[in-house]
């Protein structure tokens, strides 16, 4: 990768990164683009550990990694492009959300009226301008949340890296706060977010990094990834108004494991090694007076991604 | 880069930014009522003794409170109160915010750590030196109070009085950068404060046997040269005083000499603390 490419991406080379005896992340490869990047994977799989190795609170045991061309071990570069939502739920003690922002562009060298009108801002960003002016600790799980947020947004940097930045907050402020992320992805933002959550990901995500037991087993965008899974046949729902004729007709072809009646009767389920191959045939059964409304994939999400790769361990479906 | 084009500016901004954020935390604590109570200890106990004196009607012999001034300052205000006092403050800047786990909130700004060192170390300085320095002013008051204002005028207007007040605030100041600096460095890399506390002191007692080079890597070899009235020997050395044996000063060093050395000394320890907090890593689970 040249050095004018490695500038608009974050890069990861070789990273590895022990804890003492204990594996945070190895041999890390990645070279993430704009968009919204979505890290997943079960506890203790490293999304925490990529995440504060791509911002510096953590040093790599070995490897090298730059954010936009900048190395991490260079923060007051850094974080001027680059604002985290950390997990961490602590903050300086006695401040107002309000003061939180505000002292925070002040230590970045923002001049007080440009501070004021940031932090105000990014208040207004996350919907807390009613509680700006009240301490933080009497904050509920969720403000707190929304004012870490601000915290990363509020220096408008280029960079948002969110550490499961959805934990705590309710439905409405979810959907919301999605929204937001969606729009700040369109103005050209990289967005790296991890996420138990994973109809969350599958739903926001540009591209997945999944990660289990400190190794990145894939990345890349979703259907992609599923592509690559060759040991799980390709799962496909095709809506129709005969499933039971398309089915006998389906299962009849070589390329076709498996053929069933999908559980509301509405169509037929289909479980292919060739994908294309069967899309090229399903032209000329449709072809045999069987109404299709739709073709659809069924597992090219994050979900199934995750189960096929992953297995069952844990997360939010 | 040359040192006229370093972003001077920013780096003022973002020092004073540090210390607004600092000084709330670093004065108004429940945890350093201690510290208010070590610093103001011998103002009390002068403001006693005064108050006795007056009581028994004794005119008081000014020479004789120079001297237990002197003493004082020596033995307990700077090697304990002082001391002890800026364990609780230096230590605690980085300690305590891992502790509490908001030091990433400083990682997290656009800020050389460097930076971060000075402003907290400047923060502790402020909060110590309002501390101590008022101190060590009131204690000037309180020992001399009962005395005649004429022989109090005498002393400090035509006498040593205005010298030797000027002389203790700046041994204050430097006990406060010199220990400051060294607690500073200590809480980044020790758990328990005591440890290092416990270290320092054993240190900072045994400075008089130790050879010429190795004195001069302490505080107080520069502080003692520093004092403006030596410690009479009636009291350091009678009765078998085992005090005796830490107010010995055999080989002290010129004002300059230790307000230089002691300067060098403390930007050294800080510049090392600098190049620990650059390599510093975020890892509250570890404690």
């Amino acid at each position: 990768m040249n050095g004018q490419e490695a500038g608009r991406r974050i890069v990861f080379e070789d990273v590895s990164k022990f804890y003492g005896e204990v594996l945070g992340v190895n041999r890390v490869n990645l070279s993430i683009p704009g968009g919204i990047t979505s890290l997943v994977g079960p506890n203790g799989a490293g999304k925490t550990t990529l995440m504060n190795l791509m911002t510096g609170l953590v040093r790599p045991t070995r490897g090298r990694i730059s954010v936009l061309g900048i190395s991490p071990d260079e923060p007051e570069r850094l974080f001027h492009k680059l604002g985290y939502c950390t997990q961490f739920d602590s903050f300086p003690k006695g401040l107002t959300g309000y003061q939180f922002l505000y002292s925070y562009l002040r230590l970045s060298g923002k001049p007080h009226p440009v501070a004021d009108r940031l932090a105000g801002q990014a208040i207004e960003r996350v919907n807390l301008a009613e509680a700006a002016h009240r301490r933080i600790a009497g904050y509920s799980k969720g403000m707190r949340q929304r004012i870490k947020l601000a915290q990363a947004l509020c220096h408008q940097p280029s960079v948002l890296v969110l550490d499961e930045p959805l934990n705590g907050l309710d439905p409405l402020i979810r959907a919301e706060t999605i929204a937001l992320f969606r729009s700040l992805a369109q103005e050209g933002l990289h967005i790296v977010i991890s996420s138990h959550v994973l109809h969350e990901v599958d739903a926001i995500s540009d591209q997945v990094v999944l990660l289990s037991n400190g190794y990145v087993v894939a990345e890349g965008q979703i259907h992609g990834v599923r592509e690559e899974i060759h040991e799980q046949p390709m799962q496909i729902v095709i809506r129709c108004d005969k499933p039971c004729d398309l089915a006998s007709r389906v299962f009849q072809q070589d390329c076709v494991v498996e053929a069933r009646i999908h559980p509301d009767g509405q169509g037929v389920l289909v479980k292919t090694r060739n994908a294309e191959r069967f899309y090229l045939l399903l032209n000329r059964l449709a072809q045999g007076g069987i109404n299709i409304e739709s073709v659809a994939p069924a597992d090219d999400d994050v979900l199934s991604v995750y189960e096929y790769l992953i297995g069952t361990e844990e997360p939010t479906k | 880069m040359s040192m006229g084009r370093l972003p001077w500016a920013l780096w003022r901004a973002q020092i004073i930014a540090i210390l607004r954020l600092e000084m709330k935390k670093t004065f108004i604590t429940r945890r350093g009522l201690w510290i208010y109570f070590l610093a103001l200890s011998p103002v009390l106990l002068y403001a006693f003794h005064s108050f006795v004196q007056l009581k028994n009607g004794q005119s008081g012999d000014l020479g004789e409170d120079t001297h237990l001034f002197a003493a004082v300052f020596q033995f307990f205000f700077l090697r304990l109160a002082i001391f002890f006092g800026c364990v609780g403050i230096f230590m605690n800047l980085f300690r305590g915010e891992v502790v509490d786990k908001s030091l990433h909130y400083y990682f997290l700004a656009p800020l050389r750590r460097e930076l971060l060192v000075v402003g907290k170390f400047l923060s502790g300085l402020l909060a110590a030196m309002v501390l101590f320095g008022t101190s060590t002013l009131l204690q000037f008051v309180a020992v001399y109070w009962y005395l005649s204002s004429a022989t109090v005028q005498e002393y400090f207007f035509h006498g040593h009085g205005a010298e030797h007040l000027a002389a203790y605030l700046g041994v204050t100041l430097l006990a406060c950068v010199g220990y400051g600096s060294v607690f500073l460095a200590a809480g980044l890399l020790f758990r328990n404060p005591l440890i290092p506390a416990v270290l320092v002191l054993a240190w900072e007692a045994v400075n008089g046997f130790l050879p010429g080079l190795l004195q001069k890597l302490s505080v107080i070899f520069y502080l003692k040269s520093l004092c403006p009235v030596a410690i009479p020997e009636a009291i350091a050395l009678d009765r078998g005083n085992p005090l005796a044996l830490i107010s010995v000063n055999p080989t002290p060093a010129s004002p300059a000499t230790a307000i230089l050395g002691l300067l060098v000394l403390s930007l050294v320890v800080l510049a090392l603390s600098s190049v620990q907090v650059r390599r510093m890593q975020i890892d509250y689970g570890a404690d």
